[in-house]
């Protein structure tokens, strides 16, 4: 196990990465393992992206190994609000992600590792990609009892998952990948992917939840090093290539360019969350004022992550039908963010009548409905 | 004949003018084509339906989930259509033709079928039914296996309108380098191709500066193909940009209406320069002290605390008149904001109970709400009944400026940037001064000149001797 990254590689990448040009001679060689040196899962997502729109894969197959730091990376048609709990993530600071394939939820940490197969169209097989995996994973621990399911899970025991699978298919290209639990933290994967939002309805893309196992639990001595470097051996020796491992940086706008381009558009709003299928909340919560309950009925439609229609119901007068109604005008095209509901609501209340009773009553009721965000 | 696709016209004009100088005849009669733009929607084209072709896997049905485009728009070939999903798999499919989709077979979230038709596309008449592969130029090939071609080693993949283009012009498209995606070649590259044979300067196109690998096209010395008349220094541009209207929401909705509100209130403004000499000195000493407690320790936890004490001896200003113009209400509170700019736009925070913090406190509470800003996390409490506000506008820029009151306070300061000035001392010398301007606003309502001066100089007073702060601190 050798993971070389001399400047003479990277030159031999930036050689084979680059489309050829006319003329130019095309790589013989059969396949090609990268390794990327970031943790940043927009990073690592923008390097697939890159590789699939621009790498000729007609004659090679590349292998691409990647680890991010917690982050929570939902399928390319799902709603985040339905998938995880978005109030946790962004108290324990972890980030979330939109990938471009499609498939469900998953929870990313240092403790996991992602494997992408690039193949040409025509080539995309994920059978073959899983075998190869648990070719590597026997060859390591053979006493491990896993095996592959046709919904292309891999299952520790007969019933835990250790491995999830998603696939992306452009016009020439395509990819497969899939994580690999190796030790990630079990506590905080099951309580960030639990939606805490009620009263969600959506045609997006729902994950199937399944008991997970780490692989670290069925033999301490298994690291995600000694998996990465047995799954590159086992795939170097399929497509008979050098069991070699290339480093790519992705922040090199100069190896890869225009990557920076595409980070920031995996990290932008609108692809994160704009990006969700049309949806409707209705639900209904519980105020306490004082030492009263007050119900409070909501029913909001989002689009593109904006608020499209916002329905308030509350007691009658409990605030100037006036103000309730601003609220929900206001409301109304902006994001479905408690952030933006906050802001929103704050700056608002600068007009409203200058009344301590009123302003703690349209601070509650904002802070509740943030809560639905 | 060739007629180009109406939605080329605008970058394709932009070179039009200088071809009809440099080229010779063959160049002419192109760009003479170039103007028979067809810009009719008549369709006179034949409809073709194209069918959703094998995803792989034995797959016969996938969803719908995102299209593209919609009915009416034109496509070229290889333009994204839709996205499908099948089992985790997510495909991007792409048209095989050139032309104006005129239906959608399938609404988002229906099933479609493989090998069913998708969309039926408009082809224009004139090109004539494009094949049903990827238009290429290699020898056919066994479908089975992917063999290395051997024919410059690769596949030269252009539309036909581009390849009508090159054929017109003499063109072996193998010469010609692709920059599109997958290496197609574009009408670009063939103008490039053809400006180099005849030494022309063209203006280097975008996508040519991130994927050539050649020099940029300016020759050194006249080739043998000479140049035949130097190209017009004048050149009539034109500009493709479209006005772009977007509904105002959210956040900038509510500013909408305080901005509004603000208006209403007749504003005073007065200014003043601070020399700041000493409090530079100060901060650059007390920066480590703070450094060793955990906080970062800027100019603003002063400038909040010496409102505050101003605020004790004018009380006025931090008050709030009510919308009838009644009463006046006196704040006990001294919960002075703090403009902050955000990826949002303008947001302001407030330090509470400035009247009974240290400026130590203060520095923290900054601090606490300097990342909360950033993490986008203020909450209603952070933001709510502010009754003062500082806006520090210097750290972007700008001396004086005419900062707008925030209802239901009464009064804002807006604070320039730090300049180093020369400045004349009590002995008449000359000396090295660090000056801020600051910009107060002022409900004239209620306030009147003279007390927002007052105000104005003793807070300066206790800014330019930080030691008389300690006088008055309680």
């Amino acid at each position: 196990m050798v993971l070389q990254s001399s400047v003479k590689n990277c030159l031999q990448l930036s050689c084979v990465l680059r489309t050829p040009k006319a003329g130019f001679r095309s790589i013989t060689s059969g396949g090609l393992i990268i390794q990327s040196i970031s943790d940043d899962v927009y990073e690592n997502l923008a390097v697939e992206d890159w590789i699939h729109d621009h790498m000729n894969l007609e004659n090679q197959h590349v292998l691409f190994l990647w680890r991010n730091s917690p982050a929570v990376v939902i399928g390319r048609h799902q709603n985040p609000w339905q998938e995880c709990n978005l109030r946790l993530l962004r108290q324990k600071n972890i980030k979330l992600a939109r990938r471009r394939s499609g498939g469900g939820t998953v929870y990313h940490d240092l403790g996991n590792i992602n494997l992408t197969f690039f193949t040409n169209r025509k080539k995309y097989e994920r059978m073959e990609n899983l075998k190869l995996v648990v070719k590597a994973l026997k060859a390591l621990c053979p006493h491990l009892d896993i095996h592959v399911t046709d919904r292309y899970d891999i299952l520790l025991d007969g019933q835990y998952k250790i491995s999830g699978t998603a696939a992306k298919l452009g016009r020439t290209t395509a990819y497969h990948h899939c994580t690999l639990l190796c030790n990630a933290d079990k506590l905080v994967l099951s309580s960030v992917l639990k939606s805490p939002y009620k009263g969600l309805k959506s045609n997006a893309t729902p994950s199937v939840p399944a008991s997970v196992k780490n692989l670290f639990e069925e033999d301490s001595s298994l690291t995600c090093e000694m998996l990465l470097d047995a799954i590159a051996e086992e795939y170097a020796k399929h497509h008979q290539i050098d069991h070699h491992v290339t480093l790519i940086n992705p922040a090199d706008e100069f190896l890869l360019p225009g990557i920076n381009n595409r980070v920031k558009e995996l990290q932008n709003w609108e692809w994160v969350y704009g990006k969700t299928p049309r949806f409707s909340v209705s639900t209904c919560f519980n105020m306490v004022y004082n030492d009263s309950v007050l119900d409070v009925k909501v029913d909001m439609d989002i689009k593109h992550g904006r608020i499209e229609v916002c329905n308030i119901g509350l007691p009658e007068q409990w605030l100037p039908p006036a103000l309730c109604s601003e609220l929900m005008k206001s409301l109304t095209g902006s994001k479905f963010c408690p952030y933006e509901t906050t802001t929103v609501a704050t700056t608002l209340q600068r007009v409203c009548p200058q009344d301590d009773e009123l302003h703690s009553r349209w601070n509650l009721l904002c802070e509740n409905m943030m809560m639905l965000m | 004949v060739y007629i180009p696709r109406v939605r080329s016209c605008s970058s394709v004009g932009f070179i039009k003018s200088k071809y009809v100088c440099v080229f010779d005849k063959a160049a002419l009669k192109f760009s003479h084509q170039q103007r028979l733009f067809r810009t009719s929607a008549v369709s006179c084209g034949q409809i073709v339906q194209f069918k959703l072709s094998d995803i792989g896997e034995g797959i016969t049905e996938v969803t719908v989930k995102e299209w593209y485009i919609k009915e009416g728009d034109s496509v070229s070939q290889f333009d994204s259509i839709c996205e499908v999903q099948s089992d985790k798999a997510s495909v991007t499919i792409t048209s095989r033709y050139d032309g104006i989709i005129r239906k959608l077979h399938y609404n988002l979230d229906d099933i479609a079928y493989v090998g069913k038709p998708l969309v039926d596309i408009e082809i224009d008449a004139s090109k004539g039914v494009a094949p049903e592969e990827d238009v290429v130029e290699t020898p056919p090939m066994c479908h089975e296996e992917h063999t290395h071609q051997e024919i410059k080693g690769h596949k030269t993949l252009a539309t036909p309108a581009v390849r009508r283009l090159a054929m017109e012009n003499n063109i072996k498209l193998s010469e010609v380098v692709g920059t599109g995606k997958d290496n197609r070649i574009l009408k670009e590259d063939i103008l490039n191709y053809l400006a180099k044979q005849t030494g022309a300067i063209l203006p280097p196109s975008p996508k040519a500066e991130i994927f050539s690998p050649l020099p940029k096209s300016l020759p050194a010395a006249p080739k043998d193909k000479a140049r035949k008349i130097p190209v017009p220094v004048s050149r009539p541009l034109t500009f493709s940009g479209k006005d772009k209207t977007e509904p105002v929401t959210g956040f900038h909705k509510a500013m909408v209406k305080t901005m509004s509100a603000a208006l209403k209130i007749p504003h005073f403004g007065y200014c003043d320069e601070i020399d700041l000499t000493q409090l530079v000195q100060l901060r650059e000493e007390l920066k480590p002290v703070a450094q060793l407690r955990g906080i970062k320790l800027s100019f603003m936890p002063f400038f909040i605390k010496a409102a505050s004490l101003g605020l004790l001896q004018y009380p006025v200003l931090n008050a709030s008149l009510d919308e009838s113009c009644q009463n006046v209400t006196y704040k006990a509170s001294h919960n002075i904001g703090v403009a902050m700019d955000t990826e949002q736009g303008l947001i302001v925070p407030n330090v509470k109970n400035v009247q009974v913090c240290s400026v130590f406190e203060i520095a923290a509470e900054l601090n606490r709400l300097q990342s909360l800003g950033s993490a986008g996390q203020l909450g209603t409490n952070e933001l709510t009944g502010g009754t003062f506000t500082l806006s520090n506008i210097g750290t972007i820029g700008g001396t004086y400026a005419k900062p707008v009151i925030l209802p239901p306070e009464v009064a804002i300061g807006a604070l320039g940037k730090i300049q180093v000035l020369p400045r004349f001392n009590e002995k008449g010398e000359v000396f090295k001064a660090q000056i801020m301007n600051v910009s107060w606003s002022a409900d004239h309502r209620i306030i009147d000149g003279a007390t927002m001066a007052r105000f104005s100089n003793l807070w300066k007073s206790y800014l330019e001797n930080p030691a008389s702060m300690l006088l008055d601190l309680k």
